[in-house]
């Protein structure tokens, strides 16, 4: 008797199993294109705001070159891209993945666009959980402060200024907040070193083809 | 529970028996993502679909399951609503899905729908099961979007920013800026923020109710029954 209640609720259990797998497998199947689409479409997103289109007329995303951890400045923690803007096949600018790890809530995930005369082109936070109303400023949703790197580079201002001003730099820190722009600040600091050092391989200077070699320098 | 009159459905699920401010279920939800109007919308309106769907599906498959394996069952249908409708969103609001992140998937934890399932759809044909589905899925995302409200407007001092991310770019002006110049009130988009205004609005729910009972006493009507504060997920059958 119980042997035979068992195995009758064992079999309902797994065609109930088959059915909702079937259920999400279909769903699953559906969506699948559109969510790729959604991804590639919000990663695009933020990289046009950096380069507009009216700047480059290649498709960014499928232009990349690879960087990961072992790129000690930037500061990943997994394998990412640097996409590559080309206007006529030239280099125009770089955007560039970069992690600030001290920030107040853990890190965060930037993209900082270089131009090919070293200048900024933009910045974005992609991913922050810094305190609301406070450090997370450093959203452009919320605030524009992170407009203010808009055509900063190593000498604009010279190395000392670049800090915040709390720490005799040029650059804003929010009330009460100054842990996240110090982070940000440092991150951005540090991308543009790296381009500096790596500005060839980059910026693929006497090549027009890219390989997608790391870094070279 | 033979006899179910939708009108009583209706008055339970949005008001005397209101998932949200009543019974105090899926409150972690409720207080993590309505720190504005289309967060809260967003997650309101994905429970109420996952409420609706395993509503109707656990009623259809009520005479199916024995009581052992009931609550394996519906538990297996809510976790399949939920990746369904996740995938969805997904698909169609990208943005709103990486807002809400993993507030998503916990839907299935929500109390309110196993207790839904489980109190009432096991137990009740399929009509009244959906209706029920769909009236409690809309009294929590009233509440939600109230509360999302409240915080929205005195946090940031504007009313229904960024909705474009669950209605499409037309909504992106929805925007209604009550105060320009405004001191962004932090403590009300923070965690504190959402139980205090919880709180605000359960004492002006039970000052109406006191108001309404008042009155009909007054005319001698047979009292409100069923305004304090009831259970129904603890239903041992």
């Amino acid at each position: 008797m119980l042997g035979r209640s068992i195995t009758r609720n064992s079999i309902l259990l797994a065609i109930f199993a088959a059915c909702t797998t079937a259920l999400i497998a279909g769903t699953h199947l559906l969506t699948k294109d559109d969510i790729a689409e959604q991804k590639r479409l919000a990663e695009e997103k933020a990289l046009l705001q950096i380069v507009p289109r009216s700047r480059h007329d290649n498709s960014m995303l499928d232009d990349t070159i690879a960087v990961g951890p072992q790129d000690a400045e930037l500061g990943l923690r997994e394998d990412k891209q640097i996409y590559v803007a080309r206007q006529d096949g030239e280099v125009i600018a770089v955007i560039i993945p970069a992690v600030a790890r001290d920030g107040y809530t853990g890190d965060i995930e930037l993209i900082v666009g270089v131009n090919e005369d070293g200048t900024i082109a933009g910045v974005r936070a992609l991913a922050q959980r810094e305190t609301p109303g406070l450090g997370d400023k450093v959203d452009l949703k919320k605030s524009d402060w992170m407009l203010d790197f808009n055509g900063r580079s190593l000498e604009n201002p010279t190395l000392s200024g670049w800090a915040v001003k709390k720490d005799n730099g040029v650059f804003d820190q929010f009330t009460g907040a100054t842990i996240t722009p110090r982070a940000v600040v440092a991150a951005i600091l540090r991308v543009l070193q790296f381009a500096e050092t790596n500005r060839e391989t980059l910026f693929d200077i006497g090549d027009t083809q890219t390989d997608s070699t790391g870094d070279d320098a | 529970m033979a006899e179910v009159s939708y009108k009583d459905l209706s008055l339970n699920g949005l008001w005397k028996n209101n998932p949200a401010i009543v019974q105090l279920l899926g409150l972690c939800p409720l207080l993590a993502v309505t720190g504005s109007v289309v967060n809260a919308l967003g997650l309101g309106l994905a429970t109420m679909m996952v409420l609706i769907i395993s509503n109707t599906s656990v009623s259809l498959i009520r005479n199916l399951v024995s009581d052992a394996v009931r609550l394996p069952t519906f538990v297996m249908i809510i976790a399949a609503a939920v990746t369904c409708i996740e995938l969805l969103m997904q698909a169609f609001t990208y943005e709103l899905f990486q807002i809400l992140g993993i507030f998503l998937p916990l839907i299935t934890t929500n109390c309110v729908i196993l207790g839904r399932a489980d109190g009432f759809a096991a137990r009740n044909s399929i009509g009244p099961s959906f209706y029920d589905g769909l009236i409690m899925g809309l009294g929590f995302a009233c509440v939600l979007a109230v509360l999302g409200a409240l915080r929205e407007l005195s946090g940031t001092g504007a009313l229904f920013a960024n909705m474009d991310l669950l209605f499409g770019p037309d909504a992106a002006n929805w925007k209604i800026v009550m105060y320009s110049d405004y001191q962004p009130f932090l403590l009300a988009i923070l965690p504190p923020g959402a139980f205090i205004f919880t709180g605000l609005i359960i004492a002006v729910k039970n000052l109406i109710d006191d108001r309404i009972k008042k009155r009909q006493d007054a005319v001698k009507a047979s009292p409100v029954k069923g305004a304090k504060r009831v259970r129904v997920t603890g239903a041992v059958s």
